[in-house]
């Protein structure tokens, strides 16, 4: 029971890392319509953008709020930069332009930073909550940032013009442009909002799993499964798939005899796509009910 | 002037005899890729792709050629090294490697990185007898001299060094349950490997056997299911990265098993001091070579020529990574097979030298730790030491083991 | 009004050569330029440049498959490396256990895989876009996982993989292994290209790509969406599979390592470069995806994933639609300065 218990907590603080991503993921999904491959590059560069700036010398909320700015003036420069000339070629060619801009982000800092793995510092502090062994502060911590970000971000959209003018643009965008919304812009802003909460994803993440090149890619792929299984509709089913994702993968490795071991993660995938079978469009996702 | 009769030249064969004999001074041979002022040599390495954090080594190696060539070279020739990326992927290597040997024309291929990638080549460069030198992977398979005469290892193999683990742990914990953290890959369950045969009848010991992949986030969940188990004994053979975070984890739990750590995740500065020093108190690990980023070798001259060179040669490597140690040790035990190989730089040649190496050592080996082959014995580095970690540095401790286990 | 006797005779005369040259359109001509160009290659290069070509050839082959499911019915697949990985271990495990002849591992994997895909197409018929496209992931992810699961090792190699020897040409035939391996993918190429292109031009052709562009009209006009959808999947399962059975028989060895979802990138990257719902265009795919990162390295080492993505946009600029997109493009300004200049033309 207690090894139950240990799991589920340990699964809980790996899935607030999952559920972060998922909600960077989602929010540009909800922007731009797709996925972006190389949102967990960005955010692992925003890192070590905040990382460099802690080397040299700058306290760490300094280093944090400019780095989610920057990355926020990033993701807009490379929407209107990289991503504009080609909106209206067909969705595979911007799919292959995020890979593209995966390869970019990922061989770049590999070459400015090396692939040694270095510690980021963590405003939460290490020790254990409430005494207990269960879950560090720090993973507290992450996972009362997220759900802060998820109700930030909600109050946003539901309750703002911008929000509703941004969820106009990319639901309908003919339509907004006719009613006086500048579309273009409002995919920029997206870009940059989904930058900047990738930033603050990957500065939570890099304090467990360590900073390097290469961190990302596995976490880009469990908050993409996380956000499908949650709905890609959904923020906030998003993050509750992350922190679901984590919770069915170590239980997974950990009880299932034999197999568990070495097939968590397809056992976690089989799992995801089998929900998928009985809710299409994700557990908590509207089903999309088009006109013929 | 003396006649020329049959007992003159009988009189005389000793010295021809003997003159023969000398070594390679007086045949010159330039074989595939060698001119009377360049040698070139071939090598594939992870550049790009998700082991690209090894791309360092063939990099260092690079540096170190460089660095030999500014000296005047081996025996008055160039080196000239031409690698590839092969981003990991056995079949890119196979078309790198037909690259270098059909359209370059390397003599040989030094230290190509890595164990599945290897493998996809062994065949060719066994077929095509070009000698596939010195490869960066500590998998024991290579050690095999009688089904594939031209490829040989360097570095101790893992199912070795698992081995020296188990006969460790029999000494110190004989009844402790073990938990072993290893990659899900040929290099982790090498280890898995040799440790379970190090047991022999204990092996039932082993009450966890934890796989992670390289793209998992953290291996947290691992290391509590060791401590639930009850486990007192972990065995950590992970990449840094990984080594660090179970460091990290288990004391974050409060758990203090007898934790011995590979030689694959045991650097200071790459996975200690990131998990917390105070947290590796107490760490077991064999070392072969210098760590760097322990100061106990500070005033060692090898360490100092070290970081001489990468200053001067490769100044954006990173001191910390043990890469740019191991690349180094890999291009100067190659310099000694050409020297050795004088102006007969054949294939065969290049083979031969490099089964007769007789205690070589080069400077960021532990002191003590040759390199040795024969004909019959194709591992060339089969010591090591055991090392604890007392809170600052490596204090190696008892004898140099050998842990030979041939593939 | 009549038509003077000199124009009738030189229309009679005419009329033959017309007709032939009218069926005879520039596309046929390329497709036969090449094929010639193709058999006279190995000829003329290097055993390496041979060996590069099969695996061009075999990259177009694999690309074509994920081209039959994404570009024609417009199914999302990130899964196509699983595909080419089982048709890959099918033929390595047939031949270095079964002691198989390397032709007869062709269809065993193209079966095999089709099979696979047919039952993988059946729960995917629920899914859409991204979902679909997790599904996949979860198949590509799965794969190199259960290659190495310990139990399978036996048969599988576990992460040591199988080394396989390359098939020598029939006794008599004065061409080297790699040459010969050359011939036979180029004509296992042909013969594959030909029927897609068959299939693409027929009644059930029409009725994959009206499901991908409207599924609802295609479902209301009688299409046997359910159908059409999994028999699709099984037979892009079952190109790529055989593609990966070549691919074995070219490198001459499987591991779990050379399978894993990077390679459904690559074949996603090849397939839009080359022109999504395009065949010929998915052996461009293929020449971009092998000689594309090699550029990318010669330019610089340490950079090259970022030179690969900088060479990659450039090209997405250039031709969103992929270079079938751009031959399509230049091919209808050609026929438009043609057309003009026989207008212009008097009789």
């Amino acid at each position: 029971m207690e090894l139950l218990l240990q799991q589920l907590m340990a699964g809980l603080a790996t899935g607030a890392i999952y559920a972060a991503m998922a909600l960077a993921v989602v929010m540009i999904y909800q922007a731009i319509d797709h996925l972006n491959f190389a949102q967990g590059e960005m955010a692992m560069f925003s890192t070590f953008l905040a990382w460099q700036m802690i080397q040299w010398g700058q306290p760490y909320w300094v280093a944090f709020v400019a780095a989610v700015v920057l990355s926020f003036l990033g993701g807009v420069a490379i929407e209107r930069v990289l991503f504009k000339p080609i909106h209206n070629a067909p969705i595979l060619s911007q799919l292959v332009a995020f890979i593209a801009l995966y390869g970019i982000l990922n061989s770049s800092a590999g070459e400015i930073w090396d692939f040694t793995i270095k510690t980021f510092p963590t405003p939460f502090g290490s020790a254990p909550l409430f005494g207990q062994n269960l879950i560090s502060t720090h993973q507290a911590g992450m996972i009362g940032v997220t759900l802060a970000m998820l109700g930030l971000l909600y109050l946003f959209f539901r309750g703002s013009r911008l929000g509703l003018a941004m969820r106009a643009a990319a639901a309908n965008p003919d339509s907004a442009r006719l009613v006086g919304i500048r579309v273009g812009w409002m995919l920029a802003l997206g870009w940059g909002m989904s930058a900047a909460v990738g930033a603050v994803a990957g500065m939570l993440i890099a304090p467990v799993v360590f900073l390097e090149p290469n961190m990302m890619l596995g976490v880009l792929l469990y908050g993409f499964a996380g956000a499908v299984l949650g709905g890609l509709s959904s923020p906030g089913g998003a993050v509750a798939g992350g922190f679901a994702v984590g919770v069915i993968e170590n239980l997974a490795g950990t009880f299932i005899p034999y197999v568990g071991r070495e097939l968590k993660l397809t056992i976690a995938l089989v799992l995801i796509v089998a929900v998928l079978m009985v809710r299409p469009s994700g557990v908590f996702g509207r089903a999309v009910v088009s006109r013929v | 002037m003396k006649r020329i009769t049959r007992r003159s030249i009988l009189a005389a064969a000793p010295s021809v005899l003997a003159f023969a004999a000398l070594p390679a001074r007086a045949a010159k041979q330039n074989g595939p890729g060698v001119t009377d002022t360049e040698i070139k040599i071939g090598n594939t390495g992870p550049y790009s792709g998700p082991a690209s954090s090894y791309g360092t080594i063939p990099k260092a190696e690079a540096a170190y050629y460089r660095m030999i060539n500014e000296k005047g070279g081996v025996n008055g020739r160039k080196i000239n090294f031409i690698s590839y990326d092969d981003a990991y992927s056995p079949p890119k290597t196979v078309e790198q490697a037909r690259k270098l040997v059909e359209q370059d024309n390397v003599l040989l291929i030094a230290s190509p990185l890595g164990t599945p990638t290897n493998s996809a080549i062994w065949h060719y460069m066994n077929q095509k007898k070009v000698p596939q030198l010195f490869v960066a992977t500590g998998a024991t398979k290579w050690d095999d001299p009688k089904h594939y005469p031209w490829t040989i290892g360097w570095q101790p193999n893992y199912q070795s060094e698992g081995r020296v683990y188990a006969s460790y742990i029999l000494e110190r914990k004989p009844d402790g349950k073990i938990g072993v953290l290893y990659q899900n890959d040929d290099f982790g369950k090498d280890y898995l490997k040799g440790l379970k045969d190090g047991l022999g009848d204990k092996v039932k010991s082993i009450v966890v056997e934890a796989a992670y992949e390289t793209t998992d986030p953290t291996v947290d969940s691992q290391v509590i299911g060791m401590k639930a188990a009850g486990c007192d004994v972990f065995v950590n053979t992970g990449i840094p990265k990984f080594a660090a975070q179970a460091i990290k984890k288990a004391a974050e739990i409060e758990w203090k098993p007898l934790h011995v750590i590979s030689s694959v995740g045991n650097s200071v500065g790459a996975s200690l001091k990131p998990a917390g020093l105070e947290n590796a108190k107490d760490l077991i690990t064999d070392f072969y070579l210098k760590d760097p980023t322990d100061a106990q070798w500070k005033d060692d001259p090898g360490y100092k020529d070290w970081v001489a060179f990468m200053d001067q040669y490769y100044p954006e490597g990173d001191k910390t990574d043990a890469g740019n140690v191991i690349g180094p040790c890999f291009a100067q035990t190659l310099v000694q097979v050409l020297k050795q190989c004088g102006d007969e730089l054949t294939r065969e040649n290049v083979m031969k030298q490099a089964t007769n190496l007789k205690n070589f050592t080069v400077p960021m080996l532990l002191p003590g730790i040759t390199i040795n082959t024969s004909p019959t014995d194709f591992a060339p580095i089969k010591q090591m030491q055991m090392a604890r970690f007392d809170g600052e540095r490596w204090q190696l401790f008892g004898p140099l083991i050998s842990g030979a286990v041939s593939g | 009004m009549t038509v003077p006797p000199q124009e009738t005779a030189l229309a009679t005369r005419e009329a033959p050569r017309a007709a032939v040259l009218a069926r005879l359109s520039p596309r046929h001509l390329a497709i036969g330029g090449a094929i010639i160009i193709a058999l006279l290659l190995p000829l003329l290069t290097t055993s390496f440049v041979t060996f590069q070509l099969t695996l061009v050839m075999i990259y177009g082959l694999a690309i074509l498959g994920l081209n039959l499911l994404t570009g024609f019915n417009g199914q999302f697949s990130l899964g196509h490396s699983a595909f080419y990985g089982i048709g890959a271990y099918t033929a390595a495990i047939l031949m270095d256990q079964a002691d198989l002849a390397y032709y007869w591992t062709l269809p065993c994997s193209g079966m095999l895989c089709f099979a696979v895909g047919f039952l993988f197409g059946l729960p995917a018929l629920r899914l859409q876009g991204l979902y679909l496209a997790l599904a996949t992931f979860a198949l590509a992810t799965a794969m190199p996982q259960i290659l190495k699961f310990h139990p399978l090792e036996p048969l599988t190699g576990g992460v040591q993989g199988i080394a396989i020897l390359k098939p020598d040409p029939p006794p008599g035939v004065p061409l080297s292994a790699d040459q010969w391996l050359y011939y036979f993918t180029l004509a296992v190429l042909l013969v594959m290209f030909a029927c897609a292109a068959n299939l693409v031009k027929s009644r059930t052709g029409r009725a994959i790509m009206a499901i991908r562009d409207h599924p609802l009209a295609a479902a209301a006009m009688g299409i046997n969406t359910a159908l059409y959808k999994t028999l699709t999947f099984g037979v892009s399962a079952l190109y790529t599979g055989v593609a990966g059975a070549l691919g074995a028989i070219a490198v001459q060895f499987v591991a779990p390592d050379s399978f894993t979802f990077l390679l459904s990138v690559s074949l996603l990257v090849g397939l839009v470069i080359g022109g999504v719902a395009s065949i010929p265009g998915s052996l461009v795919g293929g020449l971009f995806v092998l000689f594309v990162p090699n550029i990318a390295e010669s330019v610089s080492r340490g950079l090259a994933g970022a030179v690969y993505g900088v060479i990659l946009l450039l090209v997405i600029y250039v031709m969103p639609s992929g270079a079938a997109g751009l031959a399509r493009l230049l091919a209808a300004k050609f026929s438009s300065i043609r057309t003009l200049h026989i207008e212009g033309k008097s009789v």
